[in-house]
């Protein structure tokens, strides 16, 4: 059997959702925003909703989301991606719109932003990563990294007495009255991104239905910041952020 | 006719929106300009315009809210007095740089910190020289009057979605809470989506089938393209200087002194004007109405007549650097301003005038 | 025809108001008008003052040092703008509260016990309008049928019915002014 013989359409059994872009992925490999790229590709061509989505990239490492992902984007200043998908939403009720922000867009410089968009209730989608750490900058400390983390600018480890505690910004805005959809979910396996998939469609649907802010944390990896190969980062991330960032749904209504 | 109506400035700019199609407002209250949503809130024109109006939880959100509406295409406004606009520079910086169209409305008070809440235009250098990082300009429209304030509004979103740019209306203290009569225009209706994506072929709205992705962003990691970039906003900078600047005169034909001054200031040299003219000096009043784009024309064709040329501004003196810059030389230019919020009286920037002369 | 008035009180006396509806009149009879008011803390509890001008042509300055006519309602207000009058210009003050009567030979004063008059017309809200009647009689720069129409345009329409009350209290004030002979 040669090549020719496998190519065949017939035994094709995966091909990449058509609104992911053939652009080069700047992404370290290992990286868990290029599989939560293709799980919103994905979702968003399944629901034939691209001609009516709106993304926000933020600043950091997903700031070129925009590049990946075949739908029209505006990119924010650090933080305030809530704020314009609050504007761009309210203005135009009948698009889907959603920000993708990582844990120092969300957590720490657009706190602000994100907690009184999810305090409004606006009908848009967040994508949030937490890879507990700064990536884009050189790996320096988020304000999820967690206690005893060594990153660039805790290099003897997170210590809560010289840098706070770790920030569970999801459980914080699942308190919200303007939540209707807050989980928390992963994707360093298989089972881990079908099951992320349906929260991510979910998340979708639900702002057409005028319920509210649905939220969905990705706890991820970066193993360029965390000095680890992809599938150590996957086990550091399994033995050390799950335990204090647990999965599930925290809010659903 | 018309129906006139007596209102405040600020008052004047919430009506100019809701019947001049604005399709959004997004703010945080401050002194001395909170009567614009007030009276926004209290005229719901959601019911009737459609118009958007949302008390955003701080300057910072509500730039960034202009920048998320306007990348659809929408015409999008805030409000706010000289702290709340520092705040908003980054975002103005982001607008510009993205090459978005908007409104922002600045009545300034007085500064530095926070300052008084008195009149000033302490914020010209701020405003005019653009605010934020980087090289770019925002379109800056300064009113004198309630009905500049509520013709502005449609100029201003004109000529920003004309040049693809941020425009500011740069009013103070004094015009924000004057109540004065107000011409209301005829309406013009908010744009419908066909309207908007013929306007916009550039704005998010969704990629329909066969067309390409949008991305508004002001990222280029590449010098090079940021290069390109910046020449791109220079050039366009240039054509509005070329063709935008707009400026009144008063009593200029004969003038052996010029007054030049901008909004509320503008008002009251024209005052001193009269003044002058009742003592036998010839005097005339130029109001620069844009700020940026400087009316420089209009500056240098009157300089041959001119012995002395005199700045009237509510600051320590930052217009006048631009008139040296035009004058270059020629003729003396003086600087007469009050800071903090003390406004001067029309005999007071005469005699002041008067020791110029007399040294 | 140029009128230039600065009206000064307490906040709560409704001096705003009475400039507004001042305001309002001019605008009815295709005048120019501007109302400026001083604002901030100040309003709340303290001195408010606010210029009123007047003009048959178009007004320059809204912001002025000299005023044709000072009607003042506290005594903060009359040491601040006694002195601001025009020579020859008009004063015009209620006695209720004022322990420094004007000094002024050089001006006309006159006085009005808005604050007695409302409380005798039961309604101090009154106090405004028969201010405003006081200089009407001295000043009849607006008529009585424009200020009605300043007034109706001026105030909500759920409080039109309170309309012929004002009225009422500007003849009031008419009819109760004093000329003061300043010895």
């Amino acid at each position: 059997m040669d090549i020719n013989d496998i190519i065949k359409p017939e035994n094709k059994v995966y091909s990449k959702s058509p609104l992911l872009t053939d652009n080069i992925m700047h992404y370290c490999p290992g990286c868990t925003h290029g599989v939560v790229h293709k799980i919103l590709a994905e979702v968003i061509g399944e629901m034939g909703i691209q001609d009516k989505t709106i993304g926000i990239s933020p600043v950091g490492c997903a700031v070129l989301a925009y590049n990946y992902i075949d739908i029209d984007w505006e990119q924010a200043a650090h933080g305030r991606a809530p704020a314009l998908a609050t504007a761009a939403k309210r203005l135009n009720p009948d698009k889907y719109v959603f920000t993708y922000q990582g844990d120092g867009d969300l957590a720490s410089i657009g706190t602000a932003e994100i907690i009184h968009a999810c305090n409004r209730g606006e009908n848009i989608v967040v994508i949030f990563i937490n890879n507990a750490i700064y990536g884009m900058t050189g790996g320096q400390m988020a304000p999820t990294t967690l206690l005893g983390q060594v990153t660039a600018t805790t290099p003897y480890g997170r210590k809560a007495e010289l840098n706070g505690f770790p920030l569970k910004i999801t459980e914080l805005v699942a308190q919200l009255e303007g939540t209707c959809f807050v989980t928390r979910q992963s994707a360093q396996n298989p089972a881990a991104v079908r099951k992320a998939k349906k929260a991510v469609r979910k998340a979708f649907e639900n702002s057409m239905m005028n319920k509210g802010t649905s939220f969905v944390e990705f706890v991820g990896t970066c193993n360029s910041g965390w000095k680890m190969t992809p599938v150590k980062a996957n086990q550091w991330m399994e033995e050390n952020m799950f335990p204090f960032y647990p999965l599930g749904d925290i809010k659903d209504r | 006719m018309a129906e006139k109506i007596l209102m405040k400035g600020n008052e004047a700019i919430a009506y100019g929106a809701i019947r001049y199609g604005c399709d959004g407002y997004f703010g945080y209250p401050i002194t001395p300009q909170s009567e614009v949503m007030e009276t926004l809130m209290a005229e719901k024109p959601w019911e009737t315009t459609g118009m958007v109006v949302l008390q955003a939880e701080s300057e910072t959100s509500s730039i960034n809210m202009l920048y998320g509406g306007a990348c659809t295409g929408k015409k999008v406004m805030t409000s706010s007095s000289s702290p709340g606009i520092s705040l908003m520079c980054e975002g103005m910086s982001y607008l510009a740089g993205a090459e978005l169209p908007c409104l922002i409305v600045n009545v300034m008070r007085g500064g530095p910190g926070l300052g008084t809440i008195q009149p000033s235009q302490s914020d010209y250098f701020q405003c005019v020289k653009g605010g934020g990082h980087g090289d770019y300009k925002m379109i800056v429209l300064a009113p004198a009057s309630a009905q500049d304030m509520y013709d502005f509004v449609d100029k201003a979103f004109e000529l920003a979605f004309k040049y693809r740019t941020p425009a500011m209306i740069l009013s103070d203290g004094v015009i924000g809470q004057m109540m004065e009569k107000v011409e209301l225009r005829p309406i013009k209706p908010r744009r419908t989506a066909e309207e908007i994506d013929a306007q916009c072929e550039w704005a998010c709205t969704g990629r329909k089938s066969g067309r390409k992705k949008h991305m508004i962003t002001s990222l280029a990691l590449e010098a090079p393209v940021q290069e390109a970039a910046n020449i791109r906003l220079q050039e366009k900078y240039k054509e509005i200087e070329e063709k935008e600047a707009l400026f009144a005169t008063y009593r200029t034909e004969d003038a052996e002194y010029l007054l030049v001054a901008f909004g509320s200031m503008s008002r009251l040299s024209e005052s001193v004007v009269d003044l002058a003219r009742e003592n036998g000096i010839k005097m005339g009043l130029l109001r620069p109405i844009t700020l940026f784009p400087y009316p420089k024309q209009a500056l240098e064709s009157l300089i041959p007549q001119l012995k002395s040329i005199a700045s009237v501004e509510l600051n320590s003196g930052q217009m006048v650097e631009d008139i040296r810059l035009i004058v270059n030389g020629r003729v003396p230019v003086y600087h007469f301003g009050r800071m903090g919020g003390m406004i001067p009286s029309p005999e007071e920037i005469y005699e002041a005038f008067v020791k110029t002369i007399n040294r | 025809m140029k009128e230039e008035i600065i009206i000064a009180g307490f906040g709560g006396q409704g001096v705003l108001s009475m400039g507004k509806i001042l305001a309002y009149s001019g605008i009815m009879q295709d005048q120019e008008v501007t109302w400026m008011p001083s604002y901030g803390p100040e309003m709340r509890g303290g001195t408010a003052n606010v210029t009123v001008i007047l003009s048959d042509k178009k007004i320059s300055s809204p912001i002025l040092s000299k005023y044709d006519t000072a009607i003042i309602l506290n005594q903060q207000s009359m040491d601040k703008f006694e002195d601001l009058v025009k020579p020859g210009g008009l004063l015009i003050y209620d006695p209720n509260g004022i322990t420094k009567h004007p000094q002024r030979k050089d001006i006309n004063v006159c006085s009005i016990s808005a604050a007695d008059e409302s409380a005798l017309m039961g309604n101090t809200k009154a106090f405004n309008m028969i201010v405003l009647g006081a200089f009407l009689k001295k000043k009849p720069i607006v008529t009585l049928e424009n200020v009605v129409k300043g007034l109706k345009k001026s105030i909500p329409p759920r409080h039109h019915h309170l309309i012929p009350m004002n009225e009422q209290a500007i003849r009031v004030g008419m009819e109760k002014l004093k000329d003061i002979n300043v010895l």
